[in-house]
């Protein structure tokens, strides 16, 4: 740590700028602006390398934070990437999609702001792929075991890329026609565009990992097929199944999975306009559920152009400070501004959406809503506060339920939780021998950390499996959660 | 195997648990007399026997009163009485030989003993002339010492050739008597035909009674060594009383374990044409006998063959000549050529010696002994450890004077005078051309040809990084900061990370070491304000015959520096001499495939190749694990360095070579004091250097070029090992190399009885299998199939100084933290069982020792309402010692609240506390912390304790002292400390009022007169020995022992001590509980335990191990918002905790309920367990050791070797025996001078009425004065009486510390002369001291007052008339003294108040004094502290008025007070007086106060924020 008292003399937080609203509704592209020179640097110079850097608890991939932020401070980017890519393989996607758990958990948060952690994650990785630091680490010698793994979002890529370098050979089954996962598909451009996955890709590619994109594992080749074929398989399908809402009306028109909307609209953003696509242009848009996809439902609408943009949400407004029950280090739940929420629309809370309504064509024209009440045990609509609001399309972000059980689950024989995820044991082992499960499709839907964490655990465990043992780091056991009490 | 006398008549308990009878030392009082009248007289033996009564003081009784520890007396051959009272005829005096035997009762096996003898005497060509009886009394013996006493017989011989008389008769005798013990196991205190000593287990006043020949007046002598002992034990030991056959000795000699070593090594070397075939004497160095005893005959060896006894002296106890530049040449030649020789016997000594003719005394190095001498008109003179033991009348003496340290008085008895060190000194060093011989062999580095430097490459650094072990922490942490700034980095807060042993991961072999450390029984050594006296100096190669003297002696390699760079190793490496090389490498490495049995081979050839190079004539091996690849593996360094270095021990071989050692594994303090240690003579750290070289070149480092980076290493790494001997108290590190001043933790006792023979290993551990292992893994990860796993990380993590997930358990990591505080803050018991159950499974996971006992009670359980409650469990807690500085005014008032509600006790740390808090039931804190620094240590302080704490060590850093850096002495901070804002303040490594176990004895009565009513503590720190030392405070009257655990907090420590200095609590509690029951006395003392204490499990089996009080630090800091940030030392603590900062005070979030809350949920959990155990109270649990079991445990693969019983077994003690506290100790209050005062005091303290008492004392009047300040302070609180309300007129010898702690109103003036420590601590009062009426010596030229004078003293004044001795004024922050002359390292530490010496002083005037103005007569400037004064912190300057104003004031108060015609001479012709005068100003001390004033008279807040930044800016804060 170049300085001890960094924090004292820089005690204000600088995150770089966002592009003027006006501006970046006009296109797709990510909303910050280039980053001033010398801010992260400074920033970084805030971190105290703490004896216990709960930064580094807080982050599910056990991030060496202090030890990186020490390095930018120093201006020293080779180093940095080295340290960061330790344990992380794919900065670039929590720098930018990360809602930074360790930030919650910095210890200058107790009572200054915390330190822009994520911001010097994305400068690390940005300067590391602008001064061509980043290239392919091809293993010294392969083992002949080959994996299959079964899903190209983080936690696929991740476990993929780690058990490739260790010699293993492995091949990333994508039934979409380009790999990433909901990456590439669930996330709009202008949160992350998608030459970062593409660049992660071509390095993987170099470093032997096959890619067998466009391939429905359980339609275009059997399980039985893929097990016998593979010595180990990891399963990485993701939690995708949204959360319905069974309401009166849900039959009606113009009511859509957020996620079947955000795919449709990311693959037309990808040059690949779809038959179906889900166009707001002109239209009154209500996005049931407050969360991350909510936002990023609202970004496309409005870039869309859609008339309005109404967020409905069931809770309460979450506060803007930590709560009594959530405190110091834990990840609080808080009022968010995501960038999404800046470029217009309005967000409503205490809704609890009771009816759609439509018209005789059988298209939604509107929500009933009634305000939620809290009680002993629960909340309820306040019966009598219903109010009408119009609406063209409605998407339903309420959160996801867990895997696609069409396929998976009867092939395999794989043991499905009753959260609707596959069962396995703390070492991401399923019931059948040989094949682990990371990722959302285990854990449910979680942040992209945990998954590209999870994905390295499984694959420490898949090439201990293979191997007799491992070298390979497992971050994360698959029972461990954010921290609580 | 030859056999030991020492073991006979003795009742030295086995080795058995944790107790090891190795440990026990001893220290002592003693006397020497002589007269140079030039006849014997039974007088003298009268002279000797009454000082020696006056020494009682200084022995010590066991718990059996009538036992001392031993007492014996030296005087000349009494030749007249012996004609008279043996029955048979003797030869001419000289010509016969006669000594006390020590025999067994039974008469049988007597007659076949002396039998024995005479045939051995027959053989040595000695005839038997008879036996004498000794007529002894045991009636007042003691039972302990009466179940063990010897017959008691003497013995005659005479040379059988009738030729041999005196030493050369002795020379004979010597031989008989070796044979004697190594073949019969005789002990005989003395047999030379010079000397005789009568001595036993006995108290200093039954020795003339129990040994009535000493009575009769036949008895006549012209010289006499007497010596009372004070043993750490209550074991008697017959042989081992003093004196020995040559010396007295008061002290310790640290490094005895090397002087031993190194005394077998050399053996086999011996020859000596003038003491014949040597072999069947030996070993010369007999086991069981203690450092006095083997000093003693070693010392023996050397006279005999040849040398003087002065001569002997010199050698083994040379000045500190390494940096003195203005010692005589010939002199620093005569120490340079015999250190090549020995190496020092170091460590305190006040030593007496005498060959029969000569009486002598020298003192060590640093004069960390007292002795003071008085000679008459009429040729007595009188030398002792105090002054006073022997009555004369004033008008009789002619001179007082006192030893100085290095420096020798001799009495020459048959020339009939005094023989000064000058004189007896020159003599000895023109006895050869030492300088010639010297000049002529040595060989110095810097004149070898230069080689040319090799740079390595990143990959080859990196492999080899990964081959050691390397972690990225530790390039980051460790190497870098010591390449970019030579100096070791500092942590905070403990280290709660696994011991080595229960470790997961492989550890270096180092970390299987704890290095010893000093406490009580002799001080460590401030190697920085003290570095006159240190020397890193070596000389490598071969050692001679030591009982010789030729040129050939010096042909050695000298340097400067133990730590050598990779060019200074070619240099060695190309030596060459008469054309072939002289130094061969042996290469470290083995097949690691092969494993453990290649490992074992190659060590076996690694020492064969070694005896092959010296027998072909290498001088010179370097050990080198270099080169090591993908098959071949380095050995540890450690390892292979002990192997060879023990292996030429026992070969007879290690004379001949210097090893130095090659070594890749080293990048630590502690690694390169392992290897000295453990025999290497130099190390190379080339991987270190490299990796700093590498560091540079890569950018890593700004400001340093890689030749500096690698000097720093050096520097770093060197300065550590000075301060890692400091800590042991040993000065050079010629006598620190071989000194294994190292315990080993976890490593199998086959192990280190193979590699590291003699090292003290309590708990077993793993093999050498394991270590092999360690090595197959740390290969691995070089060398392994699998570096493709993680291509981006070079380095493994680490974690061992800050979390990280992937790196070793720490006890306090983000989950414990979270929901320790969480649950207190939200009164949350459930939470707290989440945190303690976290924190005892970590435990369990092999985090702890106690984590590896179970509870297996057979009590049924009980119901948890039949426990006691919590109150009453509470009442056993209390908090830590943290000074206000080292943590935040808030967190320490929180501390001491919440300890005051709930009724435990909290800890003022060594900072002093403010009056108001002081006085104020709420805030103060009950335990007032006395440490080295004596900060804020007044009589008010001291009177408002509950406990009064002692700190000898602290668990963090035992052994060292402490710096609060300038920029951390706020205003407020200073006030309580007495110090100046801004101005950094210093605790010494040592209390300097203890060099030693009475030293201790004295302070706890000091202490105890000082509040009587307060408990007196004594803070230990656990290592092993540490039993032996607690038994040693017990009897030196502690009321409470505190073993800390080695892993505890601290505010700033050298990294290296964080981690390997003592041992864990379990340990050293456990023997402590067990030594303290085998000495009889654990019933009389209360034992607490502290270190890293989190849970109640914790406090459970810390009870049931003997403790039955608790402290706790870092928890309830952690409760008040500590998120262990391990930055106390940086003053950044950004939740406020440990910080003086105020913007980061603010921050802090703490609130005494929360302390209160944690208190209660470990009481409650404390009372869950014991419920379960069946015990209603934690009093039933103390000490059931039996509970715990370690079935359950012990089971991952490095602690199958780990062998608990030694905890849990260990002697066996009957039921009723007291396992805890049950009585008082008997301070004998009542026998108190002051006493005498109050019988005549009558309400004169309460009304303040002018009182005069007159009072005669003596030596064993001590802390006069301490007590009636003390009642004066309690009535009339922190501002007294006026000035000289109560005066003590006094007459005689003072004893120790005349007037300490004594506040404003009381004035003591002494006619005649006193002790150390006078005014010690001094409140406010004023101590004047006066020669007696009617002596016609001059004042400024004798001695008047002992060592130590004014330690601590906040404020009074001090009139000394005459010379004072070491370390004067030391630490004064606020008194005023005059004194006539001062010794060796005056006003050091100094921060306050006004010192006036108005003569001679010693050298290193001003070490370290940061504060307060001197003014000294005639300054040799050559004697002030060269550091402070190169670097301008010490300014010396001429007076200004308002300065002659103050010093005419001052001196004219001396000449008051005194009636010194010297101070009045002086002050009749002041103008030169004043321009003799130099003054000695401290730069920041000078800078600040003109800032303060000038604020002050600007109207400005001083102590307000912009006189603060004015501050830092001129000390650069």
């Amino acid at each position: 740590m170049a300085n001890p008292e960094g924090f004292m003399r820089t005690t204000q937080r600088e995150v770089p700028a966002r592009r003027s609203v006006a501006l970046r509704l006009k296109d797709w592209k990510e909303v910050y602006e280039e980053r001033e020179a010398g801010q992260v640097e400074r920033q970084a110079g805030r971190c105290m390398d703490c004896g216990v850097p709960f930064c580094h608890q807080g982050c599910p991939l056990g991030n060496l934070i202090p030890e990186w932020n020490d390095l930018v401070h120093r201006d020293d980017w080779k180093a940095a990437i080295e340290r960061l890519h330790t344990t992380n393989n794919f900065p670039e996607f929590t720098g930018r999609l990360c809602p930074a758990p360790c930030e919650s958990a910095c210890v200058l948060g107790i009572n200054q702001p915390a330190v822009t952690i994520k911001q010097s994650e994305l400068a690390i990785i940005d300067q590391a792929w602008e001064r061509g630091y980043i290239r392919a680490h091809t293993p010294d010698r392969l083992t002949g075991k080959t994996v299959a793994v079964v899903g190209s979002g983080p936690a696929g890529l991740a476990a993929a890329q780690q058990l490739t370098r260790i010699g293993h050979t492995v091949a990333v089954f994508e039934r979409d026609e380009t790999a990433g996962g909901l990456l590439r598909f669930g996330i709009p451009d202008f949160k992350m565009e998608k030459r970062h996955i593409d660049r992660r890709l071509a390095q993987m590619e170099e470093e032997g990992t096959r890619f067998r994109t466009g391939v429905t594992v359980g339609v275009d080749i059997s399980w039985d097929d893929l097990r016998s074929r593979y010595d180990a398989v990891i399963v990485a399908t993701g939690a995708p199944v949204g959360r319905d809402l069974q309401i009166p009306g849900r039959e009606l028109s113009g009511i859509h999975f957020a996620m079947d909307y955000l795919v449709r609209s990311n693959r037309a953003v990808s040059g690949n306009t779809p038959a179906d696509l889900i166009d707001a242009a002109g239209k009154h848009v209500i996005i049931l559920g407050g969360g991350d996809t909510g936002a990023d439902c609202i970004g496309t609408a409005l870039r869309q152009g859609a008339a309005s943009v109404t967020t409905l949400a069931i809770g309460k407004q979450p506060p803007h400070e930590r709560s009594a029950n959530q405190p110091w280090p834990m990840d609080p739940t808080l009022f968010e501004v995501q960038s999404a929420h800046e470029e217009g629309g309005v967000r409503q809370y205490l809704a609890s959406t009771v009816e759609f309504v439509g018209d005789a064509a059988g298209n939604v024209t509107g929500v009933k809503v009634a305000e939620t009440e809290y009680f002993e045990g629960g909340r309820r609509p306040i019966p009598g506060s219903e109010t009408e609001i119009p609406a063209d399309l409605v998407f339903l972000a309420l959160g996801f339920t867990g895997v696609e059980q069409d396929t998976v689950v009867p092939q395999l024989g794989l043991d499905i939780t009753t959260r609707g995820v596959v069962g396995r044991s703390k070492h991401f082992e399923t019931n059948v021998p040989g094949v682990f499960v990371a990722g959302d499709a285990g854990r449910g839907a979680s942040l992209i950390v945990w998954a590209i964490a999870e994905g390295r655990a499984a694959a420490a465990r898949a090439d201990q499996y293979l191997s007799g043992r491992t070298e390979l780091p497992a971050p994360v056991l698959a029972t461990d959660t954010p921290i609580h009490f | 195997m030859a056999l030991s006398p020492f073991g006979r008549f003795s009742a030295f308990p086995e080795a058995k648990g944790l107790y090891n009878p190795a440990e026990e030392k001893d220290s002592c009082g003693f006397a020497m007399v002589a007269t140079t009248r030039g006849y014997a007289g039974h007088d003298i033996i009268d002279t000797a026997l009454s000082s020696l009564r006056n020494l009682e003081h200084r022995g010590a009784v066991g718990s059996d009163a009538g036992t001392g520890d031993g007492a014996g007396i030296l005087i000349q051959i009494p030749d007249r009485f012996f004609r008279e009272v043996v029955g048979f005829e003797l030869p001419a005096a000289g010509n016969y030989a006669a000594g006390l035997a020590f025999l067994p009762l039974d008469d049988a096996q007597r007659a076949a003993e002396k039998s024995a003898i005479e045939a051995i005497a027959l053989s040595e060509g000695l005839t038997p002339l008879g036996w004498r009886a000794v007529p002894t009394d045991p009636e007042h013996l003691g039972t302990l010492a009466r179940e063990v006493m010897p017959a008691f017989e003497q013995f005659f011989v005479s040379d059988a050739r009738g030729a041999a008389s005196g030493i050369e008769l002795d020379r004979l005798t010597f031989r008989l008597r070796k044979r004697a013990e190594r073949e019969l196991g005789t002990y005989f205190p003395s047999l030379s035909s010079r000397t005789i000593v009568y001595k036993g287990m006995v108290t200093t006043l039954q020795l003339e009674p129990f040994y009535p020949d000493l009575s009769d007046d036949r008895l006549e002598s012209t010289l006499a060594l007497v010596h009372s002992r004070f043993s750490t034990n209550t074991f008697p030991s017959w042989p081992l009383a003093h004196p020995f056959r040559y010396v007295a000795h008061n002290g310790e000699i640290n490094t005895v374990r090397a002087n031993r070593n190194w005394m077998r090594a050399r053996q086999s070397q011996l020859e000596s044409p003038l003491l014949g075939d040597l072999t069947p004497l030996f070993p010369i160095v007999a086991d069981a006998g203690s450092d006095s005893a083997s000093f003693d005959e070693v010392v023996e060896l050397l006279e005999l063959s040849g040398r003087s006894l002065p001569h002997a002296v010199m050698m083994m106890i040379p000045e500190a000549w390494e940096n003195d530049s203005a010692m005589d040449s010939a002199r620093r030649d005569f120490y340079r050529y015999h250190s090549m020789l020995m190496e020092p016997w170091d460590g305190p000594a006040a030593l007496a010696f005498s060959d029969g003719s000569i009486a002598g005394a020298t003192l060590d190095r640093n004069g960390l002994r007292p002795g003071r001498f008085l000679v008459t008109d009429d040729g007595l003179v009188v030398l002792a450890s105090e002054i006073g033991v022997y009555d004369v009348a004033p008008e009789r003496v002619v001179r007082k004077g006192r030893l100085q340290p290095g420096r020798m008085f001799i009495v020459d008895t048959v020339q009939g005078r005094i023989i000064e060190d000058d004189e007896i000194k020159s003599q000895i060093s023109t006895l050869e051309p030492w300088g010639q011989w010297v000049d002529d062999n040595e060989i110095h580095l810097e004149e070898l040809p230069e080689r040319e430097h090799i740079i390595h490459t990143e990959a080859s650094i990196a492999r080899r990084q990964r081959t050691f072990g390397y972690t990225h922490e530790e390039v980051r942490m460790i190497i870098a900061p010591m390449a970019q700034t030579g100096a070791e980095p500092l942590g905070a807060m403990g280290s709660d990370t696994p011991i080595a042993v229960l470790s997961e991961r492989p550890r270096l072999l180092f970390d299987y070491f704890a290095q010893q450390f000093a406490q009580v029984t002799n001080p460590p050594l401030d190697s920085i304000r003290e570095e006159i006296v240190t020397s890193m100096e070596v000389g490598l190669g071969p050692e001679r015959n030591l009982l010789t003297a030729t040129p050939e002696h010096a042909r050695q390699v000298v340097i400067d520096f133990p730590v050598i760079d990779n060019d200074e190793l070619a240099k060695i490496r190309h030596l060459t001499a008469d054309g072939r090389a002289s130094t061969q490498t042996i290469r470290g490495l083995y097949r690691v495939d092969d494993g453990v049995d290649a490992l074992e081979k190659r060590l076996t050839a690694m020492c064969n190749e070694v005896d092959v190079a010296l027998s072909m004539g290498v001088h010179f091996i370097v050990l080198s694990d270099r080169d090591s690849n993908n098959d071949l593996a380095p050995i540890p360094s450690l390892l292979m360095t002990s192997a060879v270095h023990h292996h030429l021990i026992r070969a007879g071989r290690r004379m001949q070579t210097a090893l130095i050692v090659e070594a890749g594994d080293v990048r630590e303090v502690h690694h390169v004091a392992t290897l000295i240690g453990f025999g290497a003579s130099a190390v190379n750290p080339y991987l270190a250097m490299e990796t700093a070289e590498n560091l540079v070149r890569r950018g890593r480092l700004e400001g340093v070029t890689p030749e500096k980076a690698v000097k720093n290493i050096i520097k770093a790494l060197g300065k550590g090992v000075l301060k890692t001997m400091s800590k042991m108290g040993i000065s050079t590190v010629a006598s620190y190399a071989g000194a294994q001043a190292f315990e080993a933790v976890g490593l199998s006792r086959e192990f280190v009885d193979t590699y590291f023979s003699g090292t003290t290993s309590l708990l077993g551990g793993i093999t050498i299998e394991k270590i092999a292992e360690e090595n197959r893994l740390r290969h691995a990860v070089a060398y392994g199939d699998e570096q493709a796993a993680n291509p981006h990380e070079v380095l493994t993590t680490g974690g061992e100084y800050q979390w990280r997930r992937e790196g070793p358990p720490h006890l306090f990591n983000p989950e414990t933290v979270f929901k320790l505080q969480h649950a207190t803050r939200t009164k949350r018991y459930d939470i707290f069982r989440d945190y303690t159950r976290a924190v005892d499974e970590q435990a369990e996971r092999l985090m702890t020792l106690r984590g590896l006992f179970g509870f297996s009670s057979d009590r049924a359980p009980i119901s948890i309402d039949e426990v006691e409650s919590i109150e009453s469990i509470i009442a056993r807690f209390s908090t830590g010692a943290m000074s206000l500085g080292a943590i935040s005014p808030e967190m320490h008032e929180t501390l001491a609240v919440a300890m005051n509600r709930i009724g435990g006790r909290s800890n003022t740390g060594e900072g002093g506390e403010s009056v108001e808090r002081l006085l104020d039931p709420e805030r103060r804190s009950a335990i007032k912390q006395v440490a080295s620094g004596r900060f804020g240590v007044t009589s008010m302080y001291l009177t408002h304790a509950d406990d009064i704490q002692i700190k000898m060590a602290q668990g963090a850093k035992p052994g060292e002292g402490g710096q609060l850096p300038s920029k951390k002495v706020y205003p407020w901070i200073a006030r309580t400390r007495m110090g100046t804002p801004g101005v950094g303040l210093i605790s010494p490594p040592p209390h300097h009022d203890i060099y030693s176990i009475e030293d201790l004895k004295q302070l706890i009565f000091d202490l105890k007169r000082s509040n009587p009513a307060a408990r007196i503590h004594v803070k230990l720190v656990s290592e092993s020995g540490v039993g032996t030392v607690a038994a040693g405070v017990a009897k030196s009257k502690a009321d409470v022992i505190l073993i800390s655990g080695h892993d505890g907090g601290t505010g700033a420590s050298p990294l290296s001590s964080l981690k390997h200095a003592g041992t864990p609590w379990e340990l050293g509690l456990a023997e402590a509980q067990q030594t303290l029951m085998l000495n009889d006395m654990r019933g009389r003392i209360v034992l607490q335990v502290d270190g890293q204490m989190k849970t109640g499990r914790d406090v459970v089996i810390a009870a049931l191990l003997g403790a039955e009080e608790y402290g706790f630090a870092t928890a309830p800091m952690v409760v008040s918002g500590c998120i262990l940030m391990r930055v106390c030392h940086l003053d950044t603590c950004p939740v406020g905790v440990a910080t003086q900062n105020p913007v980061l005070r603010e921050r802090y979030t703490g609130k005494p309920e929360f302390v209160e809350t944690f208190f209660e949920f470990i009481a409650e959990e404390v009372r869950e367990i014991l419920a379960s155990l069946g015990f209603r109270t934690l009093e039933e649990a103390i000490g059931q050791r039996q509970i715990l079991d370690v079935d359950r445990a012990v089971n991952h693969w490095k602690t199958e070797g780990l062998d608990l019983s030694a905890i849990l077994e260990g002697n066996d003690f009957p039921a009723e025996a007291p396992r805890f506290n049950v009585s008082e100790q008997d301070h004998e209050l009542d026998e108190h001078s002051d006493h005498r005062v109050f019988a005549v005091l009558g309400d004169a303290l309460v009304t303040g009425q002018p009182m005069t008492i007159d009072l005669p004392i003596r030596n064993t009047d001590r802390a006069i004065g301490t007590w009636l300040g003390h009642e004066l302070t309690k009535l009339h609180g922190e501002a007294g009486l006026p000035d000289g309300t109560i005066r003590l007129e006094l007459s005689g010898s003072a004893g120790q510390s005349l007037g300490a702690f004594v506040p404003r109103g009381i004035s003591i003036r002494l006619t005649g002369d006193a002790n150390d420590y006078v005014g010690k601590g001094l409140s406010g009062g004023r101590v004047a001291v006066r020669p007696a009426h009617g002596v016609s010596y001059e004042t400024n030229r004798n001695i008047i007052a002992g060592n130590v004078v004014g330690y601590g003293a906040t404020s009074g004044d001090l009139f000394l008339a005459g010379m004072v001795g070491e370390r004067a004024l030391v630490r004064n922050s606020g008194a005023r003294a005059v004194i006539e002359g001062a010794g060796d390292h005056a006003l050091e530490y100094m921060t306050g108040g006004v010192a006036v010496i108005l003569g001679a002083t010693g050298r290193n005037v001003g070490a370290g004094m940061s504060g307060g103005t001197a003014y000294v007569l005639d300054l040799d400037h050559n004697m002030v502290n060269q550091s402070a004064l190169s670097t301008g912190e010490l300014m010396l300057e001429q007076l200004d008025a308002a300065e002659r104003e103050l010093l005419t004031e001052l001196l004219t108060a001396h000449v008051e007070e005194t009636g010194s015609r010297f101070v009045q001479s002086l002050l009749d012709d002041s103008a030169e007086t004043f321009a003799r005068i130099t003054k000695l100003l401290p730069r920041d001390f000078a800078a600040v106060t003109a800032i303060r004033q000038r604020a002050e008279v600007e109207g400005i807040d001083p102590d307000g924020d912009i006189v603060w930044q004015q501050i830092m800016e001129v000390t650069g804060g």
